[in-house]
């Protein structure tokens, strides 16, 4: 409730994109790796280091805490958690047929190969021999099938993640193979089948079984979580014994925490609060966000495009990254993560350089040369969200925009401005909760459901629909970056930053490393030796 | 026993004179504008070029504390005017006429007082929604009841004595010996109620701000500041304890006030 | 005796009444538990699901009934966020929270009686007044900046204690304790002022009672005579204001928590709330009421027992 955490960020990062469609890259057939060549720059300018890093050895062995500023209240099913913080705690018990690595590639983990099938509708994953779950069974195909039915609801007819809700069947061809079909071609499905595999007919709401590197010991809720190593990973394991997720929701606590030694590691700080910090290995990189004045194109003076690229003048993305983080953050000028490096469209951050006059102009021309009312509305849980709004009332007041700021809680939040879109304008961060583009874009569809801003230009209907049947992975590159480029022409929203993520990590630990989605993954931490 | 001069009464009106005054004068003249921000400035310690010092935006604290007081009060004043002519008129009826409907109210007023009026406020927030106007409607109707109590029992005192007695023999209705002849009577412990209510609406809207749960930025809260301020109370004290210092001086004032208002009925 | 019952009755029935008034906010309060539930994942046709299994479609006294049936059994639901027994979420903060009232309740009264009782010697002294305009200005201090004071001079400047470290009861008794003991402070210090002043003024009023020259006029000394006679019957009023001082007392404790980060029934409440999680709040708000209820309930026994005058009353 008081809202003054870095991490406030993360949970407006619930905003999963989870949607579907986005058929494409290429139809032939990738077994053993996912890696393509075309994810390989993605992690650009995701993760940089600004200190020197202790490069000893790693040992084995040790235990620490991770201070994690918003509590997880949340469902621990990993089927059904909506919030990014409860993901990336996760991140380290459950895993998928396939997981993503740090680079943003999809590589294979409970399933050891895959086969997707030249029509883009039959993927077919071979089990990883030996892979236990932490009560000690071995993974069957039948896990497998159980796991995905309920992640997609086959039984039910609701599926737990909408994605998955294309599969038409998923069956066990032989003890080592699990076959998948769609309703149609979709291969941008894997990227979703990260989902956790659990053990045949189990309920992780109440015993969370995974085949992850650290297993589940026990929550209190607003207080902490604690994992522990599993010894039969079927990978290379975890070096820590422990991990302790402690929940400190103040931000003042978290630092003195830090300081004090009480706790180790954590992410998601600000510049100001890293600032407070001496003896710490600081880590930076992006949040993975796309942080937003994001606008409702259907209300009042908003639907008049020159007013919103009024606003995207007004809007001064380095003086907001100045005031909330010390300069540091990446600008963006459309709605994509900088860690997708792939998707990235050069120069689109400058489309509306901020510009005074310019917008002023623009009202003019659209018939508001005083201005007019804006209300800013933002969860009040966010208090990153919050002082970047307070930013911005100070940068529309320049050109006449007499915007207020509306705080509301979470709940309301969800419920009026994102189901119900009944707002001006509001200011979060959505996040990508798979690795593809769609997973972004898919919500400025003009009739996705997920369409929160109301935007409608038929040009981006056009181009996201031939970027989804694309056939060619390049191509489908290029039409994605098409919509990209309708955003920020059409300033669908105000975009402002992908923030920094600040991570600091005593200086005796080392091997942290950033992910293009929310993931804390505590296996590769180690002591230096 | 020889007349002391009511050091309460004079102290309270000089502090609250003070505070008051800086507040008025904070309407028309603040030394910075309490929203401008200055990249360059952030979290400077106090000087004389900011009294106080600047915060995590530049923004000058003093400014910005004259500008919180100014709506901490005024929200306070509007509650207590809520609570207090409601109440009272809630009091008067059911303390001059008492009977049924009084002993319903009274019982219910005795519920509502032994539970936390925070818990309550609360409540009321999350029907309402937060923001200026919604916080004053919910402390308004928490501060009913407390004035109806004691409105009750002076009507209910004053209606059994002889001059209220002689008012009715002469024919005078009841609406006219309530507010005309009973009021005026009652008015010596209403007042004093009136300046403590006023600092308990002082606090209770500091507490709900600094809950998140008051008024919202860009408008400025004392409450709000201070727990905006805890973040940085490492590196920059005087946020925390310059804020915190306008809230006690705001409630001292009153509360002297109210004492010294209780000392001269008193004497 | 049957007056006793009377009272027990009434207790009950307003228990009941809050409960219910509870249930009630929580219908008319805008936001659904589902939306937060969902999250970005909301859909109506998943919204509606999560009801049905819930168990939010049935009517509203339907549900109110059977809220109260599993209460009376001890079972107070499971809460939606967390998906754990409310019960289990509970226990280990209803225990911190009630520490920390009860110290601070101890230290309201410790912080009073003497003072009280020393301002009260000698009326109207130079001791008096000071004590008097010290706690004029201690009760203009709001808890929270207290608190926030005590953790700047005592955490960060004198680095007596870890500020956001809690010590469980179950991991060291005393630490735990320890930890508590500023926070209640913050709170006992403007409650132990205004008891004071209270107290005094009922010492005072006492001391000027015919009986009280009656006995310093027999020989007692001033000082026993206040001891002995005049504490007694001053503290009547005192003990009812101190019943509802408790009270605030553990309301005060919500934001303290907040302030000192500790892992209370104050930060589930308002986490609670926020997140539409009825069972928590109802078990909360349910539980607090009757701390209160009951309090003043004892506070008016113990009157009765200390002075029968009352019961003629």
């Amino acid at each position: 409730m008081k809202a003054r955490k870095p991490l406030s960020l993360l949970l407006a990062a619930a905003l999963l994109a989870a949607v579907f469609c986005g058929c494409g890259n290429s139809t032939t057939t990738s077994t053993g790796s996912a890696a393509d060549t075309g994810t390989a720059d993605s992690t650009d300018g995701a993760s940089e280091q600004t200190e020197t890093v202790l490069t000893g050895e790693p040992t084995y062995g040790g235990e620490i805490v991770v201070g994690i500023a918003q509590d997880l209240d949340d469902s621990l099913d990993p089927h059904s958690m909506t919030a990014a913080g409860t993901r990336e705690v996760l991140f380290n018990v459950f895993e998928g047929l396939v997981k993503p690595d740090t680079d943003g590639n999809l590589i294979p983990a409970v399933a050891s190969s895959y086969v997707i099938a030249e029509t883009g509708d039959t993927f077919t994953f071979t089990l990883r021999e030996g892979v236990k779950f932490h009560d000690g069974s071995t993974v069957t195909v039948g896990d497998i099938v159980y796991s995905i039915s309920r992640a997609a609801g086959l039984d039910t007819g609701e599926p737990l993640i909408s994605a998955l809700s294309v599969i038409d069947s998923v069956t066990a061809a032989d003890d080592s193979t699990v076959v998948i079909t769609t309703s149609e071609p979709y291969i941008e499905l894997l990227a979703y089948l990260t989902a956790a595999i659990i053990p045949e007919g189990s309920d992780p709401a109440e015993d969370m079984i995974g085949t992850g590197p650290f297993v589940f010991v026990s929550r209190v809720a607003q207080d902490s979580i604690v994992l522990e190593k599993f010894d039969d990973y079927w990978g290379e394991g975890a070096y820590l014994d422990k991990v302790t997720y402690k929940i400190m929701e103040d931000s003042t606590s978290l630092i003195m925490s830090l300081q004090s030694g009480a706790i180790d590691l954590c992410a998601h700080l600000t510049a100001s609060q890293a600032a407070e910090l001496s003896g710490f290995t600081i880590y930076e990189g992006t949040m993975n966000l796309v942080q937003a004045l994001y606008l409702n194109n259907a209300s009042g003076p908003l639907a008049d495009v020159r007013v919103r690229q009024a606003i995207c003048y007004a809007i001064d993305s380095q003086e907001i990254m100045d005031f909330v983080s010390d300069g540091m953050g990446v600008a963006i000028g459309t709605a994509m993560i900088a860690a997708f490096g792939k998707y990235t469209v050069d120069g689109l951050e400058d489309t509306y350089a901020a510009d005074t006059e310019k917008a002023k102009e623009l009202l003019t021309e659209a018939g508001y040369p005083d201005g007019f009312e804006l209300e800013i509305t933002v969860p009040s849980n966010y208090q990153f969200h919050i002082d970047t709004a307070e930013v911005m009332v100070e940068q529309l007041s320049r050109v006449g925009i007499n915007a207020t700021i509306k705080l509301v809680e979470w709940a309301t939040w969800l419920s009026d401005v994102y189901a119900d879109r009944n707002y001006e304008a509001t200011v979060v961060g959505f996040d990508a909760s798979a690795l593809t583009a769609s997973a972004l874009l898919a919500r400025y569809v003009s009739t996705s459901s997920k369409n929160t801003f109301n935007f409608s230009s038929e040009a981006y209907d056009a181009a996201y629909a031939a970027a989804e049947a694309a056939t060619d992975e390049a191509e489908q590159t290029e039409l994605y970056k098409e919509c990209e480029t309708i955003l920020a022409e059409e300033a669908a929203s105000a975009y402002v930053q992908d923030p920094c993520d600040l991570v600091a990590m005593n200086s005796e630990l080392a091997g942290y490393e950033f992910y293009p989605l929310y993931a804390m993954d505590m296996s590769k931490v180690y002591y230096v030796g | 026993m020889k007349k002391r001069p009511n050091y309460n009464l004079i102290l309270g009106c000089i502090i609250a004179g003070l505070t008051v005054g800086m507040i008025i004068v904070g309407i028309f003249w603040t030394p910075y504008e309490p929203t401008a921000m200055s990249g360059g400035e952030k979290l400077d310690a106090p000087s004389l070029r900011h009294l106080l010092g600047t915060d995590n935006f530049g923004r000058d604290i003093f400014s910005r504390v004259l500008e919180g007081a100014r709506s901490t009060m005024l929200i306070a004043a509007a509650v207590v005017a809520i609570g207090a002519s409601v109440g009272t008129v809630v009091g008067a009826f059911t303390g001059y006429f008492g009977g049924r409907v009084d002993a319903v109210l009274m019982r219910f007023n005795d519920m509502l007082a032994a539970f936390p009026s925070i818990l309550l406020a609360l409540v009321l927030i999350s029907l309402l929604g937060s923001g200026k106007t919604n916080v004053i409607i919910a402390l308004g109707i928490l501060f009913i009841p407390s004035y109806a109590r004691i409105v009750r029992a002076e009507f209910a005192r004053q209606a059994e004595l002889d001059y209220v007695k002689s008012a009715r023999l002469m024919g005078a209705g009841h609406l006219r010996i309530m507010f005309v002849h009973i009021l005026p009577n009652a008015a010596p412990v209403l007042l004093s109620s009136i300046a403590i209510g006023f600092n308990n609406a002082v606090l209770a809207e500091a507490s709900m701000s600094y809950l998140s749960i008051g008024v919202q930025p860009p408008d400025a809260s004392l409450g709000r500041m201070l727990s905006d301020s805890q973040t940085y109370l490492l590196s920059a004290p005087w946020y925390a304890i310059g804020t915190g210092a306008a809230i006690v001086l705001l409630i001292l004032g009153f509360g002297l006030i109210s004492e010294g208002l209780g000392d001269s009925r008193r004497a | 005796m049957i007056g006793f019952l009377k009272k027990l009755g009434a207790v009950l029935v307003t228990l009941l009444v809050i409960s219910l008034l509870a249930f009630l906010a929580f219908q008319i309060i805008p936001g659904d538990p589902t939306a937060k539930l969902l999250g970005t994942e909301y859909t109506p046709e998943r919204a509606e699901a999560l009801r049905e299994s819930l168990g939010l479609n049935g009517s509203a006294a339907a549900r109110y009934l059977s809220w109260l049936g599993g209460f009376v059994r001890g079972d107070f639901g499971t809460s939606y966020s967390y998906n754990q027994p409310v019960a289990e979420l509970l226990s280990g903060k209803i225990v911190t929270t009630a520490t920390l009232s009860l110290i601070a309740f101890l230290m309201t009264i410790i912080i009073s009686i003497p003072t009280a009782l020393l301002a009260a010697r000698r009326a109207g002294g130079v001791l008096d007044r000071l004590l008097l305009g010290g706690g004029q200005v201690l009760m203009s201090i709001p808890p929270f900046f207290t608190g926030i004071i005590f953790t700047w001079i005592f955490g960060l400047v004198l680095n007596m204690f870890t500020v956001g470290k809690f010590v469980y009861i179950y991991e060291s008794f005393w630490g735990f304790v320890g930890y508590l003991l500023l926070p209640a402070l913050a709170i006992a210090l403007p409650k132990g002022a205004m008891t004071a002043k209270l107290l005094r003024s009922s010492l005072v009023s006492e001391q000027s009672r015919d009986y009280v020259r009656t006995a310093i006029s027999r020989g007692h000394s001033p000082r026993s005579a206040l001891r002995s006679h005049v504490l007694r019957n001053a503290l009547l009023p005192t003990i009812t204001f101190l019943a509802m001082t408790l009270a605030d007392i553990v309301a005060g404790s919500i934001i303290i928590e907040q302030v000192f980060s500790i892992p209370g029934l104050g930060r589930m409440l308002i986490a609670s709330i926020s997140n539409r999680d009825y069972p928590v709040v109802q078990a909360i708000t349910v539980m607090i009421a009757a701390l209160v209820v009951i309090v003043n309930f004892l506070a008016d026994t113990l009157c009765r027992i200390i002075d029968p005058r009352v019961r003629l009353k």
